[in-house]
């Protein structure tokens, strides 16, 4: 095996500004007036909505296939054609500068109530103006709140940056005037499925490609699709990413630049809503009443945000080698075809790869190691002065040699720093008399205490989740060390690959890196002195001991929760499942098995956690799906 | 006519021993482009001027030039980088004692002079002329032969078999693929077997429109000799002062006429080549044939691995009774793509040629357009006058559609006349810390502007990356176009200074913008050729199995690798 790691404690970062500094301190009306004049692509002429509109009409690709939806549907090619013009009406932005500046305006003296600072790191500004010059940008940011979007553009606003059109659910559109606010400060509305629809497909596809190409504006889109209620990074959808590096592979622009941004929140708005969510509590359908109910929210206090604009990256380099770009050359290029086996992968691993330089670029706060060691050990109160913030001074020191992005401030004192993040969360955790604990009443009999508990475990897991991306590798590594029956370096190895391999819907494992993660954990795990490897063998030291304990307990729920996922399907499920009810039947046996005291982790009731290990069984052949249908 | 069709023009056979060829160095410049009274130099006022008498432009001062090529390249006339007047020591000839024998009792006139060698050792890609002007020789041929008719190379062919000699033919020598460089790992006498006395006009045909010569006459001797009896082939390439008709059928040649007259393989009725196996031609001059896939095909384009062109048939036409000249300006490259695509789609045969080039060289201010983006297309009208006349009117109005304006009949003329004497430029830049060159490909229509966009960015960051000091030039035009797409040639070039290996450099920004091209649905080569220079990227744009079928041909006609230059395969 080679070591052939850049140390991780070398990382260099950028550091932050606030930018609500200023705010605080001059007029909001003069700041959303300000003169706004972006920086924009080289040769650009500007174009109007309706303009950009007719282009995509009027593109080759949207012609072909008005044609052939027309031939196989016997419509008249005008009709299709109406109904393409009336697809793109639904979807495309209208973006209005007064609209932007308005929600300027308005979103200034929400973050002020609501945040303490939103820190943006502004060489990341200057890259990102750089790359707006030389190539059409595709702008990636992490996607864990409905603030997320909205936040992107305030601050593309604020640095006098192009303003992105950004890729939103159709789910928003049910907030009408809302929505419709939202489209003209930029957002573009796709529907969740269209899955066979080929004529909604090449409107869509042509209409980002058509933006895209002609650098009318940087595209915004989230890489997850969805918000991540767990906090984990989700698995990346590729269908956007395919439309976007579609016109580099094809030649129409020399290069595509991709930036990655990562969005934390030190406090989550959506935080309890996201657990409730997760435990069965159907997600509230967007509605503008229900964003004022959320006016509660307004009165507390959520900390910082920070926004880290990463390095861009060139798709021409990222294809360097890897993709054939000769494959386009013997199809008429506006003929709409299914990526290749190459590019398909391609663009998989470069999914990966953005979504991981998300997670690299996550600011985590001292509270994210405080939630860790608090749910590792809630069934016991921990001493806050001395326990707790020892163990949080060791698990910071581990957490930087992992070359996690920590913001631990070290000019305030220890003590100081963890009782501000337990006051800035004291919704989950009871402290009395110096002493600490997470806010769980010990549950009784009933399902209701139960569920209440575990609403305070999965926002506080939340958190954790936070720094997952961090501890991964060495706690698999630690945890294949576990279950491995001897300390023979292949069979840690193969026990590492197996419980990868099993994770591999849970967490964010590039494909086919198996040996580059496992040596990723062994040099992190030798350097810091908590593993000897040999020749034949992977040993423990002494000293080693307490981080391994740590990483295999931070790997335990999830491994808890496949274990008793799969024994229900042995056990219970006698018939075949829909996929419907699968999720309330494993609930059902979860709720069960933890109130007869036969399972210790409340966090397996995640539907997340529950739909990831029926995913991986699918994957790994234990389930079938048959027409609708889960079988065993 | 001081032809009457269907004679018989041969002179009587030579049958001197030993006749000294022309020494062609003396007219022809060794280490750069064309004749030796014909170069561009800054005169003592630091103003350009091109010397000699041969050209329109001979004589001329053109104090516009020096301020183009200093801003262009951040050159100065205080930087110069002169060429070393002398070669180095020519390694002494490998000479096979045996051949030389036979050879000298068959009476064709050969040499082992070392500048005649040297001369014939090279064509003109970058790296052969920079390394000439550094006075640097690797392999050269290790004897020159003149061989004067086709049976003369019939019999040379014959010796080098019997002897196992390779021969390299040799045509005009404006190869621009290294395709005459000798394989440096060759280890039997190679002979450069130059066709410049093969030269005549054997007969002229004028029932049926055709020509019978020999295939070592180069272009403008052809075109001079038609043109006296009234007639011309049509086939304009650029370099058809120097280039030959041999090399133009073995390296599938295009002329900028090619839309009314059509490229070689179109131009060809019948070929004679001699090869190791024997000789190779057809039985007949019908017009076409369907008698299985067509020989002339495996001969066009064959750059010299099979044998020597000897003797070609081709079309004559009448000369144009009537030509006019005439330019275009457009706003910009994009619009003048698309009216060229547009006027193809109408007219065609009278259109005869035409170049779109984006750069502003001989027109840099036009009414009302951006100077930094117009473009300018040069026409060539040819024909009956009437036609003429009419065809122009409906180009200009085409032209008028895509924001095109009549720039004027002395302008397109320019912008013919420089395309003999680009070539020329090159030296000068040499002569000051610049290099560059031109190069082709062919593309589908649609491709066009992606692919001049793509490869123009890719030669600037190549040479940003490669640390070139200074912005290079990156430019293009569109020089022929076809039904289904156009053909684009690059111009690129860059001040050196600062760089210790600069050819290097140049090769590889070269070699990434030929894969840059081959990206973007780009052919290797529209008529330059394959040669050594892009030979590593046959087998991917034939296909491995057409290799095959290349190999096997090559395998059959010449199993003893006579034809020894290493080109295309």
């Amino acid at each position: 095996f080679l070591y052939v790691h850049r140390d991780p404690m070398l990382k260099k970062r950028d550091d932050f500004e606030d930018i609500l500094e200023e705010r605080r301190n001059c007029s909001d009306l003069r700041y959303a007036l300000k003169c706004y004049t972006p920086v924009v692509y080289k040769g650009l002429t500007p174009c109007k909505a309706g303009v950009l509109k007719n282009m995509v009409l009027q593109s080759d690709q949207l012609h072909y296939v008005i044609n052939q939806v027309s031939k196989e549907t016997g419509k008249a090619p005008e009709d299709v054609q109406e109904e393409a013009s009336a697809i793109l009406e639904e979807m495309a932005h209208r973006m209005q500068l007064s609209t932007v500046r308005f929600f300027a305006f308005t979103l200034c003296k929400v973050f002020k109530t609501l945040f303490r600072s939103i820190c943006v790191n502004e060489e990341g500004i200057q890259r990102l103006q750089q790359a707006i010059q030389e190539h059409p940008v595709v702008l990636l940011p992490s996607h864990r709140s409905y603030m997320d979007f909205l936040l992107m553009s305030y601050i593309l606003f604020t640095y006098d940056l192009a303003l992105p059109v950004i890729a939103a659910g159709m789910d928003f559109m049910g907030m009408k005037i809302v929505g419709e606010m939202l489209r003209m400060s930029g957002a573009f509305f796709i529907r969740r499925s269209f899955g066979g629809d080929k004529l909604y497909w090449a409107v869509f596809s042509e209409y980002v490609k058509t933006i895209l190409k002609n650098g009318l504006a940087p595209v915004e889109f989230f890489l997850e699709g969805t918000r991540s209620r767990t906090a984990k990074s989700l698995t990346p959808k590729l269908g956007l990413l395919n439309i976007v590096m579609d016109p580099f592979l094809k030649g129409e622009v020399f290069d595509i630049n991709v930036v990655p941004v990562s969005i934390s929140y030190e406090r989550i708005l959506e935080e309890t809503l996201y657990a409730r969510e997760l435990l069965g509590v159907p997600k509230p359908k967007e509605s503008t009443s229900g964003l004022f109910k959320a006016r509660r929210v307004l009165s507390e206090d959520y900390g910082s945000i920070h926004v880290y604009f990463g390095q861009p990256v060139s798709v021409r380099s990222l294809a360097e080698g890897r993709v054939n770009r000769c494959q386009f050359n013997l199809t008429p290029r506006h003929i709409p075809k299914r990526p290749s086996d190459d590019v398909h992968s391609f663009v998989n691993a470069a999914a990966y790869r953005l979504v991981r330089a998300q997670e690299e670029n996550m600011v985590l706060k001292p509270w994210v190691l405080l939630a860790s060691l608090l749910l590792q050990n809630h069934h016991q109160d921990l001493d806050q002065d001395r326990a707790l913030t020892e163990e949080a001074l060791w698990l910071r020191d581990v957490c930087r040699q992992y070359g996690a992005f920590l913001h631990w401030p070290d000019h305030v004192p220890p003590s100081e720093v963890v009782s501000s993040s337990l006051d800035l969360h004291r919704g989950l955790v009871r402290i009395s008399e110096g002493r600490v604990r997470l806010a769980v009443e010990h549950a009784g009999p009933s399902e209701e205490q139960l569920l209440n508990q575990a609403v305070v475990v999965l926002s506080c897991a939340s958190y954790r989740n936070q720094a997952l991306h961090v501890f991964l590798r060495p706690a698999l590594l630690a945890s294949a060390m576990h279950i491995a029956t001897s300390s023979n370096k292949q069979e840690v190895f193969n026990s590492f690959s197996f419980l990868r391999n099993m994770f591999s819907n849970e967490f964010i494992l590039c494909p086919g890196a198996t040996m580059q993660d496992f040596e990723e954990a062994c040099f992190l795990l030798v350097k810091t002195g908590v593993l000897q490897i040999t020749e034949q063998e992977v040993l423990s030291t002494h000293r080693g001991h307490r981080t391994l304990a740590f990483l295999t307990r931070m790997m335990d729920p999830f491994l808890q929760g496949y274990q008793v996922i799969c024994m229900f399907l042995c056990e219970e499920a006698s018939e075949a499942l829909t996929e419907k009810t699968f999720i309330p039947a494993v609930r059902g046996f979860m709720v069960k098995q933890l109130l007869s005291g036969r399972l210790r982790y409340t966090e397996v009731l995640s539907s997340d956690l529950q739909k990831n290990a029926l995913a991986a069984l699918l994957r790994l052949g234990a389930v079938l799906k048959t027409k609708g249908y889960v079988d065993y | 006519s001081a032809f009457t069709s269907g004679v018989s023009l041969e002179s009587s056979p030579n049958t001197m021993e030993h006749i000294k060829c022309p020494i062609l160095q003396e007219i022809m410049k060794w280490n750069g482009w064309g004749y030796v009274d014909s170069k561009f130099q800054f005169n003592k006022k630091g103003q350009a001027e091109f010397t000699g008498k041969r050209y329109r432009l001979s004589g001329m001062v053109m104090p516009a030039l020096k301020e183009w090529f200093e801003s262009t390249f951040g050159a100065s006339l205080q930087h110069k980088t002169p060429a070393i007047p002398n070669s180095s020591a020519v390694q002494p000839p490998i000479l096979n004692e045996a051949f030389v024998e036979d050879l000298k009792s068959t009476g064709i006139p050969f040499s082992q002079d070392a500048e005649d060698r040297v001369f014939r050792a090279h064509g003109h890609c970058l790296h052969e002329i920079f390394a000439l002007r550094e006075g640097k020789v690797g392999r050269v041929p290790d004897m020159v032969v003149w061989p004067s008719n086709h049976n003369d190379v019939v019999k040379i062919v014959e010796l080098a078999c019997k002897h196992n000699v390779c021969l390299i033919p040799y045509g005009g020598g404006t190869s621009v693929s290294s395709a005459l460089e000798c394989p440096p790992e060759e280890t039997r006498t190679i002979v450069s077997v130059d066709t410049s006395q093969m030269n005549r006009i054997l007969w002229i045909d004028e029932k049926n429109l055709t020509a019978h010569v020999e295939a070592g006459i180069v272009g403008q001797e052809l075109e001079r000799l038609l043109n006296e009896s009234g007639y011309c082939t049509g086939h304009e390439p650029d370099s058809m002062e120097f280039s030959s008709l041999g090399g133009w059928v073995a390296t599938r040649a295009s002329g900028m006429k090619k839309n009314i007259y059509g490229n070689i393989e179109d131009l060809v009725v019948h070929i004679r080549m001699v090869t190791p196996q024997g000789v190779i031609e057809k039985s007949c001059q019908g017009p076409r044939m369907s008698t299985g896939p067509d020989i002339h095909h495996f001969i066009l384009g064959s750059e010299g691995t099979l044998g020597v062109v000897t003797e070609v048939t081709m079309k004559i036409r009448p000369m144009p009774e009537y030509q006019k000249y005439g330019s275009v300006v457009f706003p910009n490259f994009e619009q003048g793509v698309a009216c060229l695509r547009e006027v193809l789609t109408l007219i065609t045969n009278v259109f005869a040629g035409h170049a779109l080039k984006p750069q502003k060289f001989y027109i840099t201010k036009f009414k009302g357009f951006d100077p930094n983006r117009l473009c300018v297309a040069t026409l060539l009208f040819e024909g009956d006058r009437e036609r003429v006349l009419q065809h122009e009117k409906q180009v200009y109005d085409i032209a008028a559609k895509f924001g095109g304006l009549a720039a004027g009949e002395d302008n397109g003329q320019r912008g013919y006349m420089l395309t003999f004497v680009i070539a020329y430029l090159r030296d000068l830049g040499m002569d000051y810390y610049v290099i560059g060159e031109s190069f082709e490909t062919s593309v589908p229509w649609d491709r066009v502007l992606d692919i001049c966009r793509n490869v123009k960015e890719r030669i600037i960051r190549e040479c940003k990356e490669r640390g070139v000091q200074f912005p290079p030039l990156s430019t293009c035009r569109v020089t022929q176009t076809y039904d289904a797409g156009a053909c684009v040639y690059f111009y690129f070039a860059f001040n050196y200074r600062g760089l210790s290996d600069p050819v290097h450099v140049y090769e590889q920004v070269e070699h990434a913008a030929r894969d840059e091209i081959l990206a973007n649905g780009g052919s290797l080569s529209h008529h330059h050729g394959v040669g050594k220079l892009r030979k590593e990227w046959m087998r991917e744009t034939v296909s491995r199995v057409g290799m095959g079928m290349l190999k096997s041909v090559k395998d059959y006609v010449d199993p003893g690798n006579i034809f020894g230059n290493r080109n295309l395969l």
